[in-house]
């Protein structure tokens, strides 16, 4: 039986697949139409599935900062957003989150889908020393709002407040509503009661905001640069290895969190696998899991797709340690070349490779 | 439920065959292939003048989700491609059954094999 978001029936209209045990929309017509839609106008999508957390206790910025690779520490003002992974103690990620600072007491924490019983069970074991209370909201529901031109086609819908925060920021007067997302563009995610969401979902479709399925979040997102857990890393694999170095704070050197140790040892290395970005240079299609061969060696494709901005094929691999200008892959016997790039590739509507 | 026309011939792996009357034969996919494989983003197709067998992989047609093989579905040798396809392969979605056509072929056997559109009507409706 899969599990059904409390926007399921806003979907019918959808093509429904079961994303990791949830019925979820793939697309409302065209995955390539919905992707230009939020890189040019304005997109919504239900990420109800996503799992909330909130964190309570006196010591909960203490325990955050040994729990997470990034420093809550670098938290100051209220409604500050970070984006971290959990380690475990090998340095493997367990999952990538984003964390709020509400108070000095509360932290809420937006963990992935597919991950959600093994990161509940994680942070409650470690919460106990710190006697944090650990609490799944799964009576809320997630809408993300993303495009160029979100602000100005939600005028009506959401408080001033809201519309003039700071990006990576959050406010919580009514609905949890915070500027972030998975896009590359401007936009909002919002935190409302499960019963809420269908009224707030037709006022956004009658604002001319269109539905966006899960294949366009795919695309955008991979142009964007933002990893995708379970493809991009998983627990077999640090932050150093998948692209996410700038996540992880070293200091202060004496903060001690899981999997650091590992982690230090990686670094100090200097021989572990990187990630690197890739436009192929043929018509062709570069896909997860394809092999791609360097001059130092093998390594292969974490997430590969068609990028519906650029007009051609884009990936993420993971090679051996090096400074590359072209990889190769093949596909069907056939050898291709593929330019690597800085990630990303796309952000705010413009091509940046 | 998709169009399936009455006066083509078709393939379990849902490829359509249409007959001319010069003897050469038209290949394409299906509406329901299309549908389920959604947006096309590349298409890769045969070189003109190759001999191919029966069910022999011929080509592909890749979406964003997913690459799926095109099976020819005879014997015979390859006539003519649709160029067009090469930068725009979403003409395939809009019309799979006439300006999406991927390949001709002059057939070295008979079509009775082929399944007729009631059947390939069973095959998707299970």
């Amino acid at each position: 039986m899969l599990r059904k978001t409390p926007l399921y029936d806003q979907h019918l209209n959808a093509k429904l697949v079961d994303f990791g045990g949830w019925e979820m929309p793939l697309h409302y017509g065209s995955q390539i139409e919905e992707h230009h839609q939020v890189r040019q106008d304005a997109g919504v999508f239900d990420v109800s599935h996503m799992t909330i957390i909130d964190l309570t206790g006196k010591k909960v910025r203490q325990f955050l900062q040994y729990l997470l690779a990034n420093d809550v520490g670098r938290l100051k003002t209220i409604g500050k957003a970070l984006y971290s992974c959990m380690l475990n103690e090998n340095g493997g990620v367990i999952d990538d989150l984003i964390v709020y600072y509400q108070t000095d007491e509360l932290f809420r924490m937006v963990v992935n889908s597919g991950t959600r019983d093994k990161d509940i069970a994680w942070i409650t074991h470690y919460a106990k020393e710190y006697a944090v209370q650990v609490q799944e909201r799964d009576d809320l529901a997630m809408i993300a709002i993303q495009g160029p031109q979100v602000t100005k086609k939600i005028k009506d819908l959401l408080p001033a407040t809201a519309l003039s925060l700071k990006p990576f920021h959050a406010t919580w007067e009514n609905w949890f509503i915070a500027r972030t997302g998975y896009t590359g563009e401007n936009g909002f995610e919002i935190m409302l009661p499960a019963k809420e969401a269908p009224e707030l979902w037709e006022k956004l479709l009658a604002n001319e905001i269109k539905p966006i399925g899960l294949g366009a979040r795919n695309t955008l997102r991979l142009e964007a640069g933002m990893n995708l857990y379970g493809t991009d890393m998983n627990e077999n694999c640090s932050p150093l290895e998948a692209g996410l170095n700038w996540t992880v704070a070293w200091k202060p050197l004496d903060r001690n969190f899981i999997g650091r140790v590992t982690l230090q040892a990686q670094k100090d290395s200097g021989n572990h696998r990187i990630m690197i970005a890739l436009v192929l240079q043929n018509k062709g299609m570069l896909r997860d899991h394809q092999a791609i061969y360097t001059d130092n060696g093998e390594g292969y494709i974490t997430s590969g797709s068609f990028s519906p901005t650029l007009g051609r094929s884009i990936a993420f691999a993971r090679v051996p340690m090096g400074k590359y200008e072209q990889v190769t892959v093949q596909i069907r016997n056939k050898t291709l070349v593929a330019k690597v790039v800085k990630s990303p590739f796309v952000k705010n509507g413009n091509v940046l490779i | 439920m998709s169009e399936i026309p009455g006066n083509l011939k078709y393939t379990e792996s849902h490829e359509w065959i249409a007959e001319g009357e010069d003897g050469i034969v038209t290949i394409g996919i299906t509406e329901h292939a299309q549908q389920s494989l959604g947006d096309l983003v590349f298409i890769e197709l045969p070189e003109v003048g190759t001999e191919v067998k029966q069910e022999e992989i011929c080509g592909v047609v890749e979406s964003v989700k997913a690459a799926s093989d095109i099976f020819s579905p005879l014997a015979g040798k390859i006539t003519a491609i649709n160029e067009k396809l090469v930068d725009e392969p979403e003409i395939v979605n809009s019309s799979p059954y006439q300006d999406g056509w991927l390949f001709k072929l002059k057939p070295s056997e008979s079509l009775d094999n082929l399944l007729s559109h009631d059947k390939y009507r069973e095959i998707t409706e299970n």
